[in-house]
This record gives structure tokens, C-alpha cells and sequence, in this order.
């Protein structure tokens, strides 16, 4: 029936055939649906490749082939070959590269010799004419589905699944169960701390002084020259527990600009020194770690979606998808001179998140 | 004296010593103030006959601009204090004389030769003191390269690429490259900050880690790229369009092949 309505049948014999779509024939005075589906163009005429009608170029194409399987027999050598002969000398990252491509030159060549003669010689030397395969329809027989249903009236029968409901329900309840302890044991990979009090505070704190990263040491206000920037962390950073998650949380970009160039907002006169100011490195759009700083522009870009900070305007946007200025770190001079912290963030530094309340 | 006490007692009289010390004090002390007080007065007149020079050179060139006192004009910088480190680096890359108003100062050919170079960077040097040009032991590439990338990691990578390759800043300014650029301007360039590139002095990069930075870009020119073609070492743009072209076009291509019929 499928068949029927499509237009395309298998043909008498398989392979054979060109189909033609044509007009079912009916008797006169039959109503005929017109069907709006597209006619079966059937196969276009056959055309014989030069290989079919040229026994040289049957030939050449034969030989084709057979080089290319040669290439792939000469690229697997080759390969091994090269492995053995410019082997990875350690220390030497340009021995590296040199191994990585000769081998790969060579394995390549293997694999892809076989791969296009093999298509080659289906196209070209293998026989050429064009034939259907039909599908068969994905119902079964009517006896098929007799007799599957006979196996679960004969399994209900047997069993009693529907007339023992005491068994039944017992074990429904006992699947239902069964799950439970994954669900226990699941809840427990989230994190075991609130991690809202996490993302509020960092390491610094008030007289953390502020050191070089990646050394550690102490920075002077004296050793910030106008147009200085300095990649900031706490001090005491590699002692504390986890020093790449504090570290990812407390980076600091400290810049001193011409203090008249600095406008800064009347609460936060005592937040810089001398023109000298500390920012946190992370972007508030989604944390990368914005350093790109151009010290007569005094912008500060992000390099990850272009957001651009204003360090002489309180770090304000000015361009990108961030959406609040750059967190400042308020900071001072203590007694020897060295550049300390006034207290941590007075607010979350990085991305927004739900809880976040500004 | 009779020759026969003094072979008797083998004695001179104490004031030949003294006398001898004299002469010979006299002597050496004289011609060494006589010698160093000319090598000064040369070195002097070198130095000068260069401040001098520069002077031209800076009145014809940069004047215009930097003002004839080199307090700056609305059209350029005040150089008081900049240091002949600033000098040679600005001149001796070509990136002044400037050739044209821009976003930022490009690198070209340089417009003068290497004496009057000095010579630019005595003068302005000479006004008002600044940082000076680099000695030459922070020069030589004999760093710790792997310290050096660290420090270039952490302060520099973000504009100029982990390769040194350079990479877009703000409104049409740009971190140059850094492959091919000589050891010296590379130190000059961090210490004086040119542009909108931030200083970083000797108290935030020590001058040994400043060597250890150039260092590591002369491992980085040295060294091929382990990971075959860098294709410019420019990050996932380059190598997106390089995928996308010729693998996706790679692709494209067999499948097209695959399909068609053999003539």
C-alpha cells in the first residue's frame, strides 16, 4: 500500500529497473485525487563513463588505484620510519615538532591513499548502472503481533501481575524507593559552605599589605611612579590555603596617575594615595582578568568582549558589556612606607551573581 | 760622604729616602692629574660637541612639536625629564619624528643615524635628568628564560600576547609585536613607558628580571613552536579561520567528489 500511493515500486526485478513515473491507469467515470506531491523523475538516462568505453582509460584508472594503495603502504612506512629516525629528544620542543609532523605526514598519507583509491576505483572500474534498493515497510505481520501479545497475556496469566496486586504494588513501591539513596548522595556534591559568604570576601583585609605578584614582595607608594602599573596580590597569599582560588579573587592592578587627572568620588577621597589607586583585576562582566591598561588614556581594557574601565573616572564603564565599574580596594601608606589595604573589598568583586544585592 | 763609610755602615742618609719619596710621589701623582685632568677635559669636550648636535638636530626635528625648551606644545609632550633611555627608544625605532598625527606613534624606518641618535638623547638628557640608556650586561639574552616568562606572563602578556605577538588596545591603538624588536628597546620601552604602554620601573621589574624578560624573547624567536604552524601565534581567530576555510573547505570538497558521478 505504501508503495502504492508513493509511485515508486521496486520495479519486476530489482536492479533493473529505470523507473518511469507515469499515470495510474483507471477506469472511466473513477473520481481521481490529484496529489500535490511532486512526480518521481526516475533515473536520468544512463551515461557510460570513458572508463567503460575506453579499455586505456579502464587502464590508467586501474593504475590509478593501484598507486594510490602503494602511496598508502609507502606513507605507513614512512611513518615509522620517520618515528624511529627523528625521535622526540627531550628539552628539544623542536624535535617535537618535527616528529608530530613527519608522522602525521605519513599516517595521513596511509590512511588517505586507501580512502580515495578505494572511492576511485568504486567510481571509476566498478560497474556503474544505478538500481533501487527497497525498503521493507517496518510493520510487522499481522501473526507477528498476534503472537506478541499471546506473550503478555501468557506472562500476565502466569505471574499474576494484575491479579496479585498485593505483589504488584509491593514492588512498584520498592522501585520507586530504590532511587533514593542516589538522590541522598547526589545533594551532597553541591558545596558543602554557603558559597555566597565566599564570593564576598577576599584576602585582603585592613594592613594587608599589598605585594608583587608573582614574588610576594612589599610595595612601596615610593616605588609607584606616575604612569606605573602593577600587577597586585595580599601578602601572604602562597601561605594561605587555597592560593589560586584566593588569588583568583583578590588580584589587584595598582596604577598611579597624575593626581590631577584623577576625579574621584567625594566617599572615596581617602580610598588612593597620592594618585596611586588599586582596582580588582576581575572584569564584572564574567571575570576575566582585566589588566590592559593604557596609561595616558588610563582606560583599562578587557581583552575577553571589550569592556573598557575608566581608571581616572572610579573605573565606570565606558564601553562593552560590563555593567558596573571595576570594584576599588581602598588603600594606604603604613609607618615603613609600604602600601597597605584599608580593609577588603567594601563590595563583591567579579560577575554578578543571584544573591548579589548590588 | 766618603765611599768608605757608606760601604761601612750600608747606610744612606734618611733624607735620600725622604728626598726619593718626594720625587717620586711628585711624579706619579703629577702625571696622573696631568693625564686624567686632559681625559676629562676630552670627555667633557666629547659630551659637549654631542649636547651640541643634539641641540640642532632637536631646534630642525622635534621642536616643532616638543616646544624649543622642551616644554611641550599643545601638539606634543613635554620632554623635560623623559631620559635619553625615552630618546633612543622613540628615535631609534622610527617611531619619531612622527610621521603623522594618529592614534599612536608606528614603528618605521629610522629617520637618523645611530650618532645622532646619541646625540638627540644627550641633549635632551641633558636637560633635565631622566632614565638612562641601559647597560649593555642586561642586553645579552643570558637570562633565566623561564623567570622571564613568568614576569612577561603577569605583566605584559595581556596586551602583548604570551608569544609576543602583539595584540588590539582601545580606539585604534595596538601592543606592537615584540619578535624582532632589538634587546635594548625592549628595555627602554619598560622602563620609560612609551605611549600608552604602562613604566615599569626598576622597583617593579628588577633590572635582572628585565634581562630575564628579554631573555625570553629571544627563546621565543629561537625556538620553532612546538605545536607545528602557529599560524601568527594570534589565539583562536587566526586558527578559526584557518579551520574554516581550508578544513571545512577540505571537507567540502571530498564530499562534493565523493558524490559526483565519474565522467
Amino acid at each position: 500500500m505504501a508503495n502504492d500511493s508513493d509511485g515508486i515500486t521496486g520495479g519486476e526485478a530489482a536492479g533493473t529497473a529505470v523507473e518511469k513515473a507515469a499515470p495510474r491507469e483507471v477506469a472511466s467515470g473513477v473520481g481521481v485525487v490529484a496529489s500535490d506531491r511532486i512526480e518521481n523523475p526516475g533515473f536520468p538516462p544512463h551515461r557510460p563513463r570513458v572508463t567503460d568505453e575506453d579499455p586505456k582509460k579502464n587502464y590508467a584508472a586501474e593504475r590509478t588505484v593501484s598507486i594510490l594503495f602503494y602511496l598508502s603502504i609507502v606513507g605507513s612506512i614512512f611513518a615509522v620510519a620517520a618515528y624511529i629516525a627523528f625521535p622526540i629528544v627531550p628539552g628539544d620542543p623542536g624535535s617535537i615538532r618535527l616528529n608530530n609532523a613527519l608522522l602525521g605526514t605519513g599516517i595521513t598519507l596511509g590512511l588517505l591513499g586507501i580512502g580515495f583509491g578505494a572511492v576511485h576505483w568504486a567510481k571509476s572500474i566498478m560497474d556503474g548502472h544505478d538500481l533501487v534498493e527497497s525498503r521493507h515497510g517496518t510493520r510487522g505481520s499481522d501473526s507477528t503481533r498476534a503472537a506478541a501479545v499471546e506473550v503478555f497475556r501468557l506472562g500476565n496469566k502466569e505471574s499474576g501481575f494484575t491479579r496479585r496486586s498485593l505483589l504488584r504494588n509491593s514492588l512498584i513501591g520498592a522501585l520507586v524507593v530504590t532511587p533514593i539513596p542516589a538522590i541522598a548522595l547526589f545533594r551532597d556534591l553541591a558545596p558543602a559552605e554557603d558559597p555566597v559568604g565566599l564570593l564576598k570576601h577576599t584576602l585582603w583585609d585592613e594592613g594587608v599589605r599589598l605585594a608583587r605578584d608573582p614574588e610576594g614582595t612589599p610595595i612601596r607608594a615610593a616605588d609607584v611612579t606616575i604612569g606605573s602599573a602593577f600587577h597586585v596580590i595580599p601578602e601572604g597569599l602562597e601561605d594561605s590555603e587555597h592560593p589560586l582560588e584566593e588569588k583568583a579573587k583578590a588580584a589587584v592592578l595598582l596604577m598611579r596617575l597624575n593626581p590631577g587627572d584623577l576625579n574621584e568620588l567625594p566617599e572615596r577621597a581617602d580610598w588612593s594615595y597620592d594618585g596611586i589607586v588599586a582596582y580588582s583585576k576581575i572584569c564584572t562582566h564574567v571575570g576575566c582578568p582585566v589588566a590592559l591598561y593604557e596609561q595616558q588614556t588610563h582606560h583599562l581594557l578587557c581583552p575577553c568582549h571589550q569592556s573598557q574601565f575608566d581608571v581616572a573616572n572610579h573605573a565606570q564603564v565606558i564601553f562593552g558589556p560590563a555593567k558596573r565599574p571595576l570594584p576599588q580596594l581602598p588603600i594606604a601608606v603604613d609607618e615603613e612606607g609600604y602600601l597597605v589595604a584599608q580593609s577588603d573589598f567594601t563590595e563583591p568583586v567579579g560577575p554578578s551573581f543571584w544573591e548579589r544585592s548590588l | 760622604m766618603s765611599k768608605k763609610r757608606t760601604a761601612k755602615t750600608g747606610r744612606r742618609s734618611p733624607l735620600a729616602t725622604l728626598a726619593l719619596l718626594t720625587v717620586g710621589l711628585a711624579t706619579t701623582g703629577g702625571a696622573y692629574a696631568l693625564f686624567t685632568g686632559t681625559a676629562t677635559a676630552e670627555t667633557t669636550a666629547v659630551h659637549q660637541q654631542l649636547v651640541d648636535d643634539g641641540e640642532k638636530l632637536f631646534v630642525a626635528n622635534c621642536a616643532t612639536c616638543h616646544g624649543m625648551d622642551l616644554e611641550g606644545t599643545e601638539t606634543g609632550p613635554s620632554l623635560v625629564g623623559v631620559g635619553a633611555a625615552s630618546v633612543d627608544f622613540q628615535v631609534g625605532t622610527g617611531r619619531m619624528p612622527l610621521q603623522q598625527q594618529g592614534p599612536q606613534a608606528e614603528e618605521k624606518p629610522v629617520q637618523f643615524t645611530e650618532e645622532q641618535v646619541q646625540a638627540l638623547a644627550e641633549y635632551v638628557a641633558s636637560i633635565a635628568p631622566g632614565p638612562e640608556i641601559p647597560e649593555e650586561e642586561y642586553l645579552t639574552g643570558k637570562g633565566d628564560a623561564a623567570v622571564g616568562a613568568e614576569i612577561f606572563r603577569i605583566n605584559c602578556a595581556m596586551c602583548h600576547n604570551v608569544a609576543g605577538a602583539g595584540g588590539a588596545l582601545t580606539e585604534g591603538k595596538y601592543a606592537p609585536a615584540l619578535t624582532g624588536t632589538e634587546a635594548v628597546h625592549v628595555y627602554e620601552a619598560m622602563l620609560t613607558g612609551p605611549q600608552n604602554m604602562p613604566v615599569f620601573n626598576d622597583a617593579n621589574i628588577s633590572p635582572e628580571d628585565k634581562a630575564n624578560i628579554i631573555t625570553y624573547l629571544k627563546y621565543l624567536e629561537e625556538n620553532p613552536s612546538p605545536g607545528g604552524f602557529d599560524l601568527g601565534n594570534l589565539g583562536p581567530v587566526a586558527e578559526g579561520l584557518f579551520i574554516w576555510i581550508f578544513g571545512l573547505g577540505a571537507i567540502v570538497a571530498i564530499t562534493v567528489w565523493l558524490t559526483a558521478k565519474s565522467n
